[in-house]
């Protein structure tokens, strides 16, 4: 089609060479870790240090070292600076894991040693603390009500307020709020505790409950949630509001039926993530719920334990049983947070916008 | 029941800038009406400012009157919800509400805005869509979501949504700027139809466009980039292209701009 211009002259950029050059085996990464672990081992070993930190810190500046060296030898400088950012992420990720897999490992091993049904459908009601048996049961009971009346206070109240901010909100009122909602994240847990025994408990003269703890567990979601709702709502594109109202569609039925199921999926696991959060509060629980070695369902009368609580009073005894069902509940804790993270995960699937065809 | 809209003396501003400045004209019904006009003129706001999407614009504000038929569209009772209702809109991008099936895309606005029973809402969403040229291509799949469609059949599906509401005007912003040539003749065909029972209002950049598809063609323009826009010249299509009355609408048309 086009001869005159194919034929035409076409200035060329100069290139040095061709376009293939020398390169480094595809296995060379995991070559060099395993060298530079040995190398940090054997170092270590040689110089008697005893901490395996030392030995970790010296394998991964071997590691970057030795990447950085090799690939300026053998491919140039460029890829070696190319090949050190590399390492230095992989570096990265590894000291990232590396706490994360070693305390659920530890959790895991110590926490096996009593967990076992009749512990999770026992309370310690006639138990010593220094003698072994005993349950969870009182704690997980009183984790769960209390989390569930937190998250029914702090979820919509929150939820509102985001869609406030975003829909509504622009003025001096929206800029008071936001500021207002940045401060309370900064709360510590324990303040929020002492805020609730102040009015709820010593000002009302209500007696240590569930029900307390809940609302200082809810003070603290709130402002999680409000930042994660605000986050999700601002990604729902303007069109879809725009296309929406155009139809004649009345603000609040185009907030309800198209902004809020467009960002369901982020909303439910910015909610989950700050119930995760709240689980694992000890103050609040320990000023409000009080604890108690006996299974009370009843969230609004009388004191109750929760499972940081739990772990806390157990650890304070300091005998070997006690240590051991701290443990326990701890990975009863954990377990229990990383369902409620999945089934966020499976709900945010489950409603994310489909774009299969 | 396609209505004649009549505009006088308006002028829409963001914050304190003038966006466009004392436009009067009147647009016919059961016709097409075509905008024209360079980047930033106001082609577009004032399109909005036809349904009152222009005070949906954070800090947009609009003087003067916009009769359709005998209702001025900003009088002091009037319901911007019920405008919107009688003034349907098609925008630039194709926006289907990702959460919903083609066929909620297209029952959306009714079923948003009142109940109707099944039967009837399958009724009105197949004419709909056969009044978009899309039912052919999507009958098969009606519970897929609607984001799944290619650009042009999304943009169709925009234009069923809008129709299944039975507006009186239907206003389209630059609504084959994303889209293929095919997509855009598709388009284009429909327009045709349209214009059959309703009064269409379209912005484009292609000025082929504008002299296929509509019957009045309006040319914007502005004096400077931070000025008001304003209405150079309204006339049928084919004297605006071949024999303007303002040398400023000649020298946009032919090329000879800024």
């Amino acid at each position: 089609m086009s001869h005159a211009i194919q034929d035409r002259p076409v200035a060329t950029v100069k290139r040095t060479g061709s376009l293939s050059s020398a390169r480094l085996p595809r296995w060379s990464p995991i070559a060099i870790a395993a060298g530079s672990i040995a190398a940090g081992i054997g170092i270590g070993v040689a110089a008697g240090w005893h901490s395996k930190i030392q030995w970790g810190m010296i394998a991964a500046l071997l590691f970057v070292l030795t990447t950085y060296a090799l690939t300026t030898k053998v491919e140039g400088s460029r890829q070696a600076k190319d090949n050190v950012a590399t390492s230095l992420v992989w570096v990265c990720f590894v000291l990232a894991v590396v706490p994360l897999v070693s305390l659920a490992w530890v959790t895991i091993s110590k926490g096996m040693e009593v967990l076992d049904v009749y512990f999770l459908t026992h309370s310690m009601n006639g138990v010593l603390d220094a003698e072994a048996g005993g349950g969870v049961y009182h704690a997980l009971l009183g984790t769960i009500e209390q989390v569930a009346i937190a998250t029914v206070i702090a979820a919509p109240i929150g939820l509102l307020t985001a869609v406030y901010l975003v829909e509504y909100g622009g003025g001096k009122l929206a800029q008071a709020v936001t500021f207002f909602v940045d401060v309370m994240t900064g709360i510590p847990s324990i303040v929020a505790g002492l805020f609730i025994l102040a009015t709820w408990n010593l000002m009302l003269g209500f007696g240590p409950s569930g029900f307390a703890g809940a609302m200082a567990l809810a003070i603290l979601m709130m402002p999680v949630v409000v930042r994660s709702t605000e986050e999700m709502l601002k990604l729902v594109p303007n069109e879809l509001r725009e296309a929406s109202l155009a139809l004649g569609i009345p603000k609040w039925r185009t907030i309800l039926k198209v902004v809020l199921p467009t960002a369901i999926g982020g909303i439910t696991t910015g909610v989950m993530l700050a119930v995760a959060r709240i689980t694992g509060e000890t103050a609040p629980v320990l000023l409000l719920v009080f604890g108690t070695k006996l299974i009370n369902p009843n969230p609004f009368e009388g004191a109750q334990s929760s499972l940081p609580l739990y772990v806390y009073e157990q650890y304070a005894v300091g005998t070997d049983a006690a240590v051991s069902r701290a443990w326990a509940a701890a990975l009863v804790l954990i377990a229990f947070v990383m369902i409620l993270n999945l089934v966020a995960r499976g709900i945010a699937r489950w409603k994310a916008p489909k774009t299969g065809r | 029941m396609a209505k004649r809209i009549d505009v006088s003396g308006l002028s829409a501003y963001y914050g304190a800038h003038k966006a466009i400045d004392d436009i009067s004209m009147t647009v016919e019904p059961r016709s097409v009406t075509a905008f024209i006009g360079p980047s930033g003129c106001g082609k577009s706001t004032f399109l909005r400012t036809l349904n009152r999407m222009h005070e949906v614009t954070p800090g947009g504000r609009v003087e003067g009157k916009v009769m359709l038929d005998d209702e001025n569209l900003y009088g002091t009772n009037v319901d911007p919800v019920a405008v919107r209702r009688t003034v349907g809109m098609v925008f630039q991008r194709p926006n289907p509400f990702p959460t919903m099936s083609i066929f909620d895309n297209v029952a959306a606005g009714l079923r948003l805005n009142g109940k109707y029973k099944k039967s009837q809402l399958n009724e009105i969403v197949e004419k709909s869509l056969k009044g978009a040229n899309l039912w052919n291509e999507v009958k098969d799949r009606l519970n897929k979501p609607g984001s799944g469609l290619s650009g042009g059949q999304q943009q169709r599906l925009c234009i069923a949504r809008a129709i299944a509401v039975e507006p009186d005007v239907l206003l389209m912003d630059e609504p084959c700027s994303a889209l293929d040539p095919i997509s855009t003749l598709a388009i284009e065909d429909l327009i045709g139809e349209l214009k059959e029972r309703f009064t269409i209002v379209i912005v484009t950049h292609n000025m082929q466009q504008a002299a296929r598809v509509s019957d009045r063609t309006a040319f914007f323009n502005l004096a400077a980039v931070g000025q008001p826009g304003k209405l150079i010249e309204l006339d049928d299509t084919e004297r605006i292209f071949s024999n303007p009355s303002v040398q400023a609408t000649e020298d946009y048309i032919s090329g000879r701009f800024g």
